[in-house]
Protein backbone atom coordinates (compact mmCIF):
# COMPACT_ATOMS: atom_id res chain seq x y z
CA UNK A 1 0.00 0.00 0.00
CA UNK A 2 1.15 3.50 -0.77
CA UNK A 3 1.06 5.91 2.14
CA UNK A 4 0.08 9.52 1.50
CA UNK A 5 0.17 12.40 3.97
CA UNK A 6 -2.17 15.26 3.11
CA UNK A 7 -2.15 18.78 4.55
CA UNK A 8 -4.80 19.67 7.13
CA UNK A 9 -7.27 21.34 4.76
CA UNK A 10 -7.24 18.45 2.30
CA UNK A 11 -7.71 15.91 5.10
CA UNK A 12 -10.75 17.91 6.24
CA UNK A 13 -12.08 18.12 2.71
CA UNK A 14 -11.64 14.39 2.09
CA UNK A 15 -12.91 13.50 5.54
CA UNK A 16 -9.85 11.45 6.48
CA UNK A 17 -7.64 11.32 9.52
CA UNK A 18 -3.95 10.49 9.49
CA UNK A 19 -2.32 8.91 6.47
CA UNK A 20 -4.26 7.81 3.41
CA UNK A 21 -3.52 4.30 2.15
CA UNK A 22 -3.83 3.66 -1.58
CA UNK A 23 -3.53 0.71 -3.90
CA UNK A 24 -1.38 1.92 -6.78
CA UNK A 25 -0.27 -0.35 -9.61
CA UNK A 26 3.33 -0.07 -10.75
CA UNK A 27 4.98 2.12 -11.80
CA UNK A 28 4.46 4.26 -8.70
CA UNK A 29 4.85 7.87 -9.80
CA UNK A 30 3.47 11.24 -8.76
CA UNK A 31 0.88 10.90 -11.49
CA UNK A 32 -0.29 7.40 -10.55
CA UNK A 33 -0.50 8.33 -6.87
CA UNK A 34 -2.49 11.50 -7.58
CA UNK A 35 -4.72 9.65 -10.04
CA UNK A 36 -5.50 7.05 -7.38
CA UNK A 37 -5.99 9.70 -4.72
CA UNK A 38 -8.44 11.70 -6.85
CA UNK A 39 -10.29 8.53 -7.86
CA UNK A 40 -10.80 7.55 -4.22
CA UNK A 41 -11.54 11.11 -3.06
CA UNK A 42 -13.08 13.00 -6.01
CA UNK A 43 -13.46 16.16 -3.93
CA UNK A 44 -9.67 16.54 -4.07
CA UNK A 45 -9.76 17.00 -7.84
CA UNK A 46 -8.23 20.33 -8.77
CA UNK A 47 -6.86 21.02 -5.30
CA UNK A 48 -3.35 19.64 -5.85
CA UNK A 49 -2.98 19.99 -9.61
CA UNK A 50 -4.88 21.69 -12.38
CA UNK A 51 -7.84 19.72 -13.71
CA UNK A 52 -6.83 20.14 -17.32
CA UNK A 53 -3.06 20.62 -17.46
CA UNK A 54 -2.28 18.40 -14.44
CA UNK A 55 0.29 20.99 -13.42
CA UNK A 56 1.08 21.06 -9.70
CA UNK A 57 -0.53 23.97 -7.87
CA UNK A 58 2.10 26.61 -7.23
CA UNK A 59 1.93 26.65 -3.43
CA UNK A 60 2.10 22.88 -2.96
CA UNK A 61 5.14 20.64 -2.88
CA UNK A 62 5.56 16.88 -3.12
CA UNK A 63 8.14 15.35 -0.79
CA UNK A 64 9.19 11.75 -0.20
CA UNK A 65 12.13 9.98 1.35
CA UNK A 66 13.56 13.33 2.49
CA UNK A 67 13.63 14.66 -1.08
CA UNK A 68 11.71 17.45 -2.79
CA UNK A 69 10.25 15.75 -5.85
CA UNK A 70 8.14 18.72 -6.93
CA UNK A 71 10.21 19.55 -9.97
CA UNK A 72 10.64 16.01 -11.20
CA UNK A 73 8.57 14.68 -14.06
CA UNK A 74 5.21 13.42 -12.76
CA UNK A 75 5.95 10.18 -14.62
CA UNK A 76 9.31 9.50 -13.01
CA UNK A 77 9.21 6.45 -10.69
CA UNK A 78 9.26 7.46 -7.04
CA UNK A 79 11.95 6.21 -4.64
CA UNK A 80 11.66 2.52 -3.85
CA UNK A 81 10.78 3.03 -0.13
CA UNK A 82 7.69 4.97 -1.25
CA UNK A 83 6.71 2.29 -3.74
CA UNK A 84 6.80 -0.43 -1.08
CA UNK A 85 5.09 1.71 1.57
CA UNK A 86 8.03 2.16 3.91
CA UNK A 87 8.02 5.91 3.40
CA UNK A 88 5.00 8.19 2.83
CA UNK A 89 4.41 10.52 -0.10
CA UNK A 90 3.86 13.97 1.39
CA UNK A 91 1.71 16.72 -0.06
CA UNK A 92 2.96 19.88 1.66
CA UNK A 93 1.48 23.38 1.61
CA UNK A 94 3.77 26.40 1.47
CA UNK A 95 4.37 28.19 4.73
CA UNK A 96 2.57 31.53 4.83
CA UNK A 97 1.68 34.00 7.53
CA UNK A 98 -1.61 35.82 8.06
CA UNK B 1 -43.26 33.77 12.77
CA UNK B 2 -40.85 34.72 10.00
CA UNK B 3 -37.14 34.43 10.59
CA UNK B 4 -33.96 35.66 8.97
CA UNK B 5 -30.79 33.85 7.98
CA UNK B 6 -27.68 35.89 7.23
CA UNK B 7 -25.00 34.19 5.14
CA UNK B 8 -21.58 35.69 5.75
CA UNK B 9 -18.47 34.96 3.70
CA UNK B 10 -15.13 35.95 5.22
CA UNK B 11 -11.42 35.62 4.52
CA UNK B 12 -11.29 32.63 6.86
CA UNK B 13 -14.58 30.81 6.56
CA UNK B 14 -18.35 31.14 6.33
CA UNK B 15 -20.73 32.00 9.15
CA UNK B 16 -24.49 31.66 9.32
CA UNK B 17 -26.44 33.96 11.61
CA UNK B 18 -30.06 33.32 12.40
CA UNK B 19 -32.73 35.28 14.23
CA UNK B 20 -36.46 35.50 14.54
CA UNK B 21 -38.37 38.35 12.97
CA UNK B 22 -37.53 40.69 15.81
CA UNK B 23 -33.87 40.53 14.73
CA UNK B 24 -32.56 41.30 18.19
CA UNK B 25 -31.00 38.01 19.30
CA UNK B 26 -28.73 36.16 16.91
CA UNK B 27 -27.30 32.68 16.84
CA UNK B 28 -23.96 32.28 15.10
CA UNK B 29 -22.97 29.06 13.35
CA UNK B 30 -19.47 28.55 12.02
CA UNK B 31 -16.83 28.81 10.91
CA UNK B 32 -17.82 26.59 8.03
CA UNK B 33 -14.79 25.76 5.85
CA UNK B 34 -12.53 27.36 8.48
CA UNK B 35 -9.35 28.83 7.07
CA UNK B 36 -10.68 29.10 3.50
CA UNK B 37 -11.68 32.28 1.72
CA UNK B 38 -15.42 32.35 1.20
CA UNK B 39 -16.10 34.89 -1.49
CA UNK B 40 -19.87 34.33 -1.51
CA UNK B 41 -22.70 32.24 -0.07
CA UNK B 42 -26.21 32.55 -1.45
CA UNK B 43 -29.48 30.68 -1.13
CA UNK B 44 -31.98 29.70 -3.79
CA UNK B 45 -35.15 31.80 -3.80
CA UNK B 46 -37.00 28.65 -4.91
CA UNK B 47 -35.71 26.42 -2.12
CA UNK B 48 -34.20 28.45 0.75
CA UNK B 49 -32.48 25.38 2.18
CA UNK B 50 -30.43 25.08 -1.00
CA UNK B 51 -27.28 27.13 -0.50
CA UNK B 52 -24.24 27.51 -2.71
CA UNK B 53 -20.84 28.63 -1.42
CA UNK B 54 -17.67 29.67 -3.19
CA UNK B 55 -14.68 28.35 -1.24
CA UNK B 56 -11.15 29.09 -2.37
CA UNK B 57 -7.57 29.21 -1.24
CA UNK B 58 -4.24 30.28 -2.67
CA UNK B 59 -2.95 26.80 -1.95
CA UNK B 60 -5.77 24.55 -3.08
CA UNK B 61 -7.71 26.59 -5.63
CA UNK B 62 -11.46 26.73 -6.06
CA UNK B 63 -14.19 24.57 -4.56
CA UNK B 64 -17.96 24.95 -4.72
CA UNK B 65 -19.99 23.69 -1.79
CA UNK B 66 -23.70 22.99 -1.77
CA UNK B 67 -26.06 22.57 1.15
CA UNK B 68 -29.57 21.13 0.99
CA UNK B 69 -30.40 21.78 4.64
CA UNK B 70 -29.84 25.49 5.10
CA UNK B 71 -26.13 25.20 5.84
CA UNK B 72 -26.13 22.44 8.45
CA UNK B 73 -24.23 20.08 6.13
CA UNK B 74 -22.33 20.69 2.93
CA UNK B 75 -21.21 18.66 -0.06
CA UNK B 76 -18.44 19.67 -2.45
CA UNK B 77 -19.73 19.73 -6.02
CA UNK B 78 -17.96 20.25 -9.31
CA UNK B 79 -15.07 22.70 -9.37
CA UNK B 80 -14.08 22.47 -13.02
CA UNK B 81 -14.44 25.94 -14.55
CA UNK B 82 -13.06 25.50 -18.04
CA UNK B 83 -13.39 28.36 -20.50
CA UNK B 84 -15.27 27.41 -23.63
CA UNK B 85 -13.36 27.36 -26.90
CA UNK B 86 -10.53 29.77 -27.57
CA UNK B 87 -9.93 31.68 -24.35
CA UNK B 88 -8.38 34.72 -25.99
CA UNK B 89 -6.59 37.58 -24.31
CA UNK B 90 -7.57 40.64 -22.32
CA UNK B 91 -5.56 43.71 -21.44
CA UNK B 92 -2.96 43.26 -18.68
CA UNK B 93 -1.95 45.95 -16.17
CA UNK B 94 0.86 47.11 -18.43
CA UNK B 95 -1.41 47.29 -21.46
CA UNK B 96 -0.13 44.12 -23.08
CA UNK B 97 -2.44 41.24 -24.09
CA UNK B 98 -2.75 38.58 -21.40
CA UNK B 99 -4.47 35.19 -21.71
CA UNK B 100 -7.61 34.51 -19.71
CA UNK B 101 -6.79 32.39 -16.64
CA UNK B 102 -9.35 31.05 -14.19
CA UNK B 103 -8.59 32.15 -10.63
CA UNK B 104 -11.72 31.98 -8.48
CA UNK B 105 -15.48 32.33 -8.26
CA UNK B 106 -16.49 35.74 -6.94
CA UNK B 107 -20.26 35.47 -6.99
CA UNK B 108 -22.94 32.76 -7.14
CA UNK B 109 -26.44 33.73 -8.26
CA UNK B 110 -29.10 31.03 -7.93
CA UNK B 111 -31.91 31.06 -10.49
CA UNK B 112 -35.21 32.70 -9.61
CA UNK B 113 -37.15 29.68 -10.89
CA UNK B 114 -35.06 26.51 -10.48
CA UNK B 115 -33.06 25.51 -7.41
CA UNK B 116 -30.68 23.41 -9.52
CA UNK B 117 -29.73 26.30 -11.78
CA UNK B 118 -27.08 28.69 -10.55
CA UNK B 119 -24.78 31.20 -12.23
CA UNK B 120 -21.16 31.77 -11.26
CA UNK B 121 -19.23 34.97 -11.93
CA UNK B 122 -15.53 34.24 -12.05
CA UNK B 123 -12.09 35.82 -12.30
CA UNK B 124 -10.72 36.16 -14.99
CA UNK B 125 -14.08 37.53 -16.00
CA UNK B 126 -16.55 35.04 -17.38
CA UNK B 127 -20.01 33.72 -16.59
CA UNK B 128 -20.68 30.03 -15.93
CA UNK B 129 -23.96 28.21 -15.36
CA UNK B 130 -24.87 24.94 -13.74
CA UNK B 131 -28.29 23.38 -14.33
CA UNK B 132 -27.68 20.33 -12.15
CA UNK B 133 -27.13 21.80 -8.72
CA UNK B 134 -23.43 22.40 -9.24
CA UNK B 135 -22.60 18.93 -10.55
CA UNK B 136 -21.19 20.49 -13.72
CA UNK B 137 -20.42 23.98 -14.98
CA UNK B 138 -20.54 25.37 -18.50
CA UNK B 139 -19.44 28.79 -19.64
CA UNK B 140 -21.87 31.20 -21.30
CA UNK B 141 -19.04 32.20 -23.59
CA UNK B 142 -21.06 34.71 -25.59
CA UNK B 143 -20.15 37.25 -22.91
CA UNK B 144 -16.39 36.78 -23.12
CA UNK B 145 -16.60 36.57 -26.91
CA UNK B 146 -18.87 39.61 -27.14
CA UNK B 147 -16.16 41.50 -29.00
CA UNK B 148 -14.72 43.96 -26.50
CA UNK B 149 -12.85 41.45 -24.33
CA UNK B 150 -9.45 42.52 -25.60
CA UNK B 151 -10.07 45.89 -23.93
CA UNK B 152 -11.13 44.54 -20.53
CA UNK B 153 -8.52 44.87 -17.81
CA UNK B 154 -8.20 43.82 -14.19
CA UNK B 155 -8.70 46.27 -11.37
CA UNK B 156 -6.29 46.10 -8.46
CA UNK B 157 -8.35 43.25 -7.02
CA UNK B 158 -8.38 41.23 -10.23
CA UNK B 159 -10.66 41.04 -13.26
CA UNK B 160 -13.69 39.62 -11.56
CA UNK B 161 -17.27 39.21 -12.70
CA UNK B 162 -18.79 40.22 -9.40
CA UNK B 163 -22.45 41.07 -9.99
CA UNK B 164 -25.23 39.05 -11.62
CA UNK B 165 -28.74 40.51 -11.71
CA UNK B 166 -31.62 38.37 -12.98
CA UNK B 167 -34.68 40.21 -14.29
CA UNK B 168 -37.73 38.70 -12.57
CA UNK B 169 -40.06 40.01 -15.26
CA UNK B 170 -38.11 38.65 -18.21
CA UNK B 171 -36.19 35.42 -17.73
CA UNK B 172 -34.23 36.00 -20.91
CA UNK B 173 -32.71 39.20 -19.53
CA UNK B 174 -29.86 39.51 -17.09
CA UNK B 175 -27.11 41.94 -16.27
CA UNK B 176 -23.56 41.32 -15.14
CA UNK B 177 -20.80 43.68 -14.06
CA UNK B 178 -17.04 43.30 -14.33
CA UNK B 179 -14.15 45.23 -12.82
CA UNK B 180 -12.83 46.80 -14.95
CA UNK B 181 -14.97 46.36 -18.01
CA UNK B 182 -18.42 47.60 -17.04
CA UNK B 183 -22.01 46.41 -17.28
CA UNK B 184 -23.26 43.96 -19.92
CA UNK B 185 -26.82 42.85 -20.67
CA UNK B 186 -28.25 39.80 -22.35
CA UNK B 187 -31.80 39.62 -23.70
CA UNK B 188 -31.59 36.02 -24.87
CA UNK B 189 -30.79 34.05 -21.76
CA UNK B 190 -27.04 34.56 -21.91
CA UNK B 191 -26.27 33.65 -25.50
CA UNK B 192 -25.38 37.16 -26.64
CA UNK B 193 -24.39 40.24 -24.71
CA UNK B 194 -23.89 43.94 -25.22
CA UNK B 195 -22.08 46.54 -23.12
CA UNK B 196 -24.48 49.04 -21.51
CA UNK B 197 -22.23 51.77 -20.17
CA UNK B 198 -23.35 54.95 -21.94
CA UNK B 199 -23.16 57.87 -19.55
CA UNK B 200 -20.36 56.44 -17.42
CA UNK B 201 -17.24 58.55 -17.15
CA UNK B 202 -13.97 57.18 -15.75
CA UNK B 203 -11.05 59.56 -15.61
CA UNK B 204 -8.49 56.77 -15.31
CA UNK B 205 -9.24 55.71 -18.88
CA UNK B 206 -7.58 57.29 -21.93
CA UNK B 207 -11.07 57.86 -23.28
CA UNK B 208 -13.13 58.49 -20.14
CA UNK B 209 -16.42 57.69 -21.89
CA UNK B 210 -15.30 54.57 -23.77
CA UNK B 211 -17.82 51.79 -24.30
CA UNK B 212 -15.94 49.40 -21.97
CA UNK B 213 -13.20 49.60 -19.36
CA UNK B 214 -15.18 51.16 -16.51
CA UNK B 215 -14.58 49.92 -12.98
CA UNK B 216 -18.16 49.25 -11.96
CA UNK B 217 -18.17 48.14 -8.32
CA UNK B 218 -21.78 47.04 -7.96
CA UNK B 219 -25.20 47.30 -9.56
CA UNK B 220 -28.56 46.74 -7.88
CA UNK B 221 -32.18 46.44 -8.94
CA UNK B 222 -35.57 46.35 -7.24
CA UNK B 223 -37.58 43.38 -8.52
CA UNK B 224 -40.72 45.47 -9.02
CA UNK B 225 -38.88 47.94 -11.24
CA UNK B 226 -36.35 45.87 -13.16
CA UNK B 227 -35.54 48.43 -15.85
CA UNK B 228 -34.17 50.77 -13.19
CA UNK B 229 -30.62 49.99 -12.14
CA UNK B 230 -28.44 51.64 -9.50
CA UNK B 231 -24.65 51.59 -9.66
CA UNK B 232 -21.78 52.27 -7.33
CA UNK B 233 -18.87 52.88 -9.67
CA UNK B 234 -15.23 53.25 -8.65
CA UNK B 235 -16.13 56.91 -8.37
CA UNK B 236 -19.72 58.08 -8.96
CA UNK B 237 -23.11 56.72 -7.99
CA UNK B 238 -25.29 56.29 -11.08
CA UNK B 239 -28.75 55.19 -12.16
CA UNK B 240 -30.36 54.00 -15.35
CA UNK B 241 -34.08 53.93 -16.09
CA UNK B 242 -33.85 52.18 -19.42
CA UNK B 243 -32.23 48.82 -18.62
CA UNK B 244 -28.73 50.21 -18.70
CA UNK B 245 -28.93 51.97 -22.05
CA UNK B 246 -28.19 55.34 -20.46
CA UNK B 247 -26.77 56.22 -17.06
CA UNK B 248 -26.96 59.48 -15.11
CA UNK B 249 -25.06 60.48 -12.02
CA UNK B 250 -26.97 60.63 -8.73
CA UNK B 251 -24.09 61.25 -6.32
CA UNK B 252 -25.75 64.50 -5.19
CA UNK B 253 -24.75 65.53 -1.69
CA UNK B 254 -22.74 62.43 -0.75
CA UNK B 255 -19.55 63.31 1.15
CA UNK B 256 -17.65 61.15 -1.35
CA UNK B 257 -19.01 59.10 -4.21
CA UNK B 258 -16.39 56.38 -4.00
CA UNK B 259 -17.52 53.12 -2.46
CA UNK B 260 -18.31 49.51 -3.13
CA UNK B 261 -21.83 48.23 -2.29
CA UNK B 262 -25.19 49.65 -3.27
CA UNK B 263 -28.55 48.13 -2.44
CA UNK B 264 -32.28 48.83 -2.66
CA UNK B 265 -34.92 48.75 0.09
CA UNK B 266 -37.05 45.61 -0.19
CA UNK B 267 -40.36 47.48 -0.46
CA UNK B 268 -39.41 50.96 -1.70
CA UNK B 269 -37.82 50.82 -5.15
CA UNK B 270 -36.55 54.40 -4.90
CA UNK B 271 -34.90 53.98 -1.50
CA UNK B 272 -31.25 53.09 -1.91
CA UNK B 273 -28.19 52.67 0.30
CA UNK B 274 -24.46 53.22 -0.15
CA UNK B 275 -21.45 53.33 2.16
CA UNK B 276 -19.20 56.25 1.13
CA UNK B 277 -15.48 55.52 1.30
CA UNK B 278 -12.95 58.34 1.37
CA UNK B 279 -11.09 57.53 -1.84
CA UNK B 280 -9.60 54.85 -4.02
CA UNK B 281 -6.28 55.50 -2.33
CA UNK B 282 -7.71 55.27 1.20
CA UNK B 283 -10.20 52.48 1.50
CA UNK B 284 -11.85 53.66 4.71
CA UNK B 285 -14.73 55.94 5.66
CA UNK B 286 -14.19 59.70 5.59
CA UNK B 287 -13.36 61.28 8.97
CA UNK B 288 -13.21 57.86 10.62
CA UNK B 289 -17.03 57.82 10.71
CA UNK B 290 -18.82 54.74 9.44
CA UNK B 291 -21.96 56.10 7.79
CA UNK B 292 -24.50 54.47 5.56
CA UNK B 293 -26.18 56.98 3.28
CA UNK B 294 -29.80 56.55 2.29
CA UNK B 295 -31.68 58.24 -0.48
CA UNK B 296 -35.47 57.99 -0.50
CA UNK B 297 -35.65 59.75 -3.85
CA UNK B 298 -33.67 57.36 -6.01
CA UNK B 299 -30.48 59.36 -5.59
CA UNK B 300 -29.11 62.91 -5.39
CA UNK B 301 -30.66 63.66 -1.97
CA UNK B 302 -28.84 61.57 0.60
CA UNK B 303 -29.07 61.40 4.39
CA UNK B 304 -26.39 59.96 6.68
CA UNK B 305 -27.43 57.06 8.89
CA UNK B 306 -25.21 56.98 11.96
CA UNK B 307 -27.20 55.80 14.97
CA UNK B 308 -25.40 52.77 16.38
CA UNK B 309 -22.47 52.98 13.95
CA UNK B 310 -18.97 54.02 15.11
CA UNK B 311 -18.51 57.75 14.59
CA UNK B 312 -14.86 58.05 15.46
CA UNK B 313 -11.65 56.16 14.75
CA UNK B 314 -13.31 53.75 12.34
CA UNK B 315 -11.16 52.73 9.37
CA UNK B 316 -12.82 49.61 8.03
CA UNK B 317 -14.02 49.05 4.48
CA UNK B 318 -17.29 47.54 3.25
CA UNK B 319 -16.75 45.38 0.19
CA UNK B 320 -19.02 45.20 -2.85
CA UNK B 321 -20.85 41.98 -2.00
CA UNK B 322 -21.13 42.75 1.71
CA UNK B 323 -24.52 44.48 1.87
CA UNK B 324 -27.99 42.92 1.69
CA UNK B 325 -31.59 43.54 2.68
CA UNK B 326 -34.27 41.30 4.12
CA UNK B 327 -37.92 41.31 3.04
CA UNK B 328 -39.69 41.60 6.39
CA UNK B 329 -42.40 44.24 6.66
CA UNK B 330 -39.94 46.58 8.33
CA UNK B 331 -37.05 46.13 5.91
CA UNK B 332 -33.77 45.06 7.47
CA UNK B 333 -30.43 46.25 6.10
CA UNK B 334 -27.18 44.37 6.73
CA UNK B 335 -23.55 44.98 5.93
CA UNK B 336 -20.21 43.47 6.89
CA UNK B 337 -16.85 45.15 7.31
CA UNK B 338 -13.24 44.27 6.74
CA UNK B 339 -12.92 44.63 10.52
CA UNK B 340 -15.12 41.58 11.05
CA UNK B 341 -18.34 43.25 12.18
CA UNK B 342 -21.74 42.59 10.67
CA UNK B 343 -24.12 45.47 11.36
CA UNK B 344 -27.88 45.19 11.03
CA UNK B 345 -30.71 47.65 11.04
CA UNK B 346 -34.23 46.35 11.64
CA UNK B 347 -35.75 49.75 10.80
CA UNK B 348 -34.58 50.41 7.25
CA UNK B 349 -31.38 52.06 8.39
CA UNK B 350 -32.60 54.44 11.09
CA UNK B 351 -30.62 52.59 13.78
CA UNK B 352 -27.92 49.95 13.72
CA UNK B 353 -26.29 47.39 15.96
CA UNK B 354 -23.55 44.85 15.40
CA UNK B 355 -24.98 41.33 15.27
CA UNK B 356 -21.49 39.81 15.38
CA UNK B 357 -18.30 41.73 16.01
CA UNK B 358 -15.11 39.75 15.71
CA UNK B 359 -15.21 37.70 12.53
CA UNK B 360 -12.40 37.59 9.99
CA UNK B 361 -12.63 40.29 7.32
CA UNK B 362 -16.11 40.09 5.78
CA UNK B 363 -16.23 39.63 2.03
CA UNK B 364 -19.91 38.90 1.42
CA UNK B 365 -23.28 39.20 3.17
CA UNK B 366 -26.53 37.75 1.91
CA UNK B 367 -29.87 37.54 3.69
CA UNK B 368 -32.69 35.04 3.46
CA UNK B 369 -36.14 35.88 4.74
CA UNK B 370 -37.74 32.62 5.85
CA UNK B 371 -41.44 31.97 6.32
Amino acid sequence: MIRVVLPYHLRMLAGVQGEVLLEVAAPVTQRTILDALEAKYPMLGGTMRDHATKQRRAFLRFYANQQDLSHQSPDEPLPEPVARGAEPFLVVGAIAGG
Amino acid sequence: MPSVRVLVGTRKGAFILTSDGARKKWDVSGPHFGGWEIYHVKGSPVDPNRLYASQSSGWFGQLIQRSDDGGKTWTPVDNKFVYDGVTGKHQWYDGTPHPWEFKRVWHLEPSLTDADTVYAGVEDAALFRSTDGGASWHELSGLREQGSGANWMPGAGGMGLHTILLDPSNHQRMYIAISAAGVFRTDDGGQSWKPVNRGLRSEFMPNPTAEVGHCVHRIAMHPSKPATLFMQKHWDVMRSDDAGENWVEISGNLPTDFGFPIDVHAHEPETIYVVPIKSDSEHYPPEGKLRVYRSRTGGNDWEPLTKGLPQQDCYVNVLRDAMAVDALDQCGIYFGTTGGQVYASADAGDSWAPIVSHLPAVVAVEVQTLA
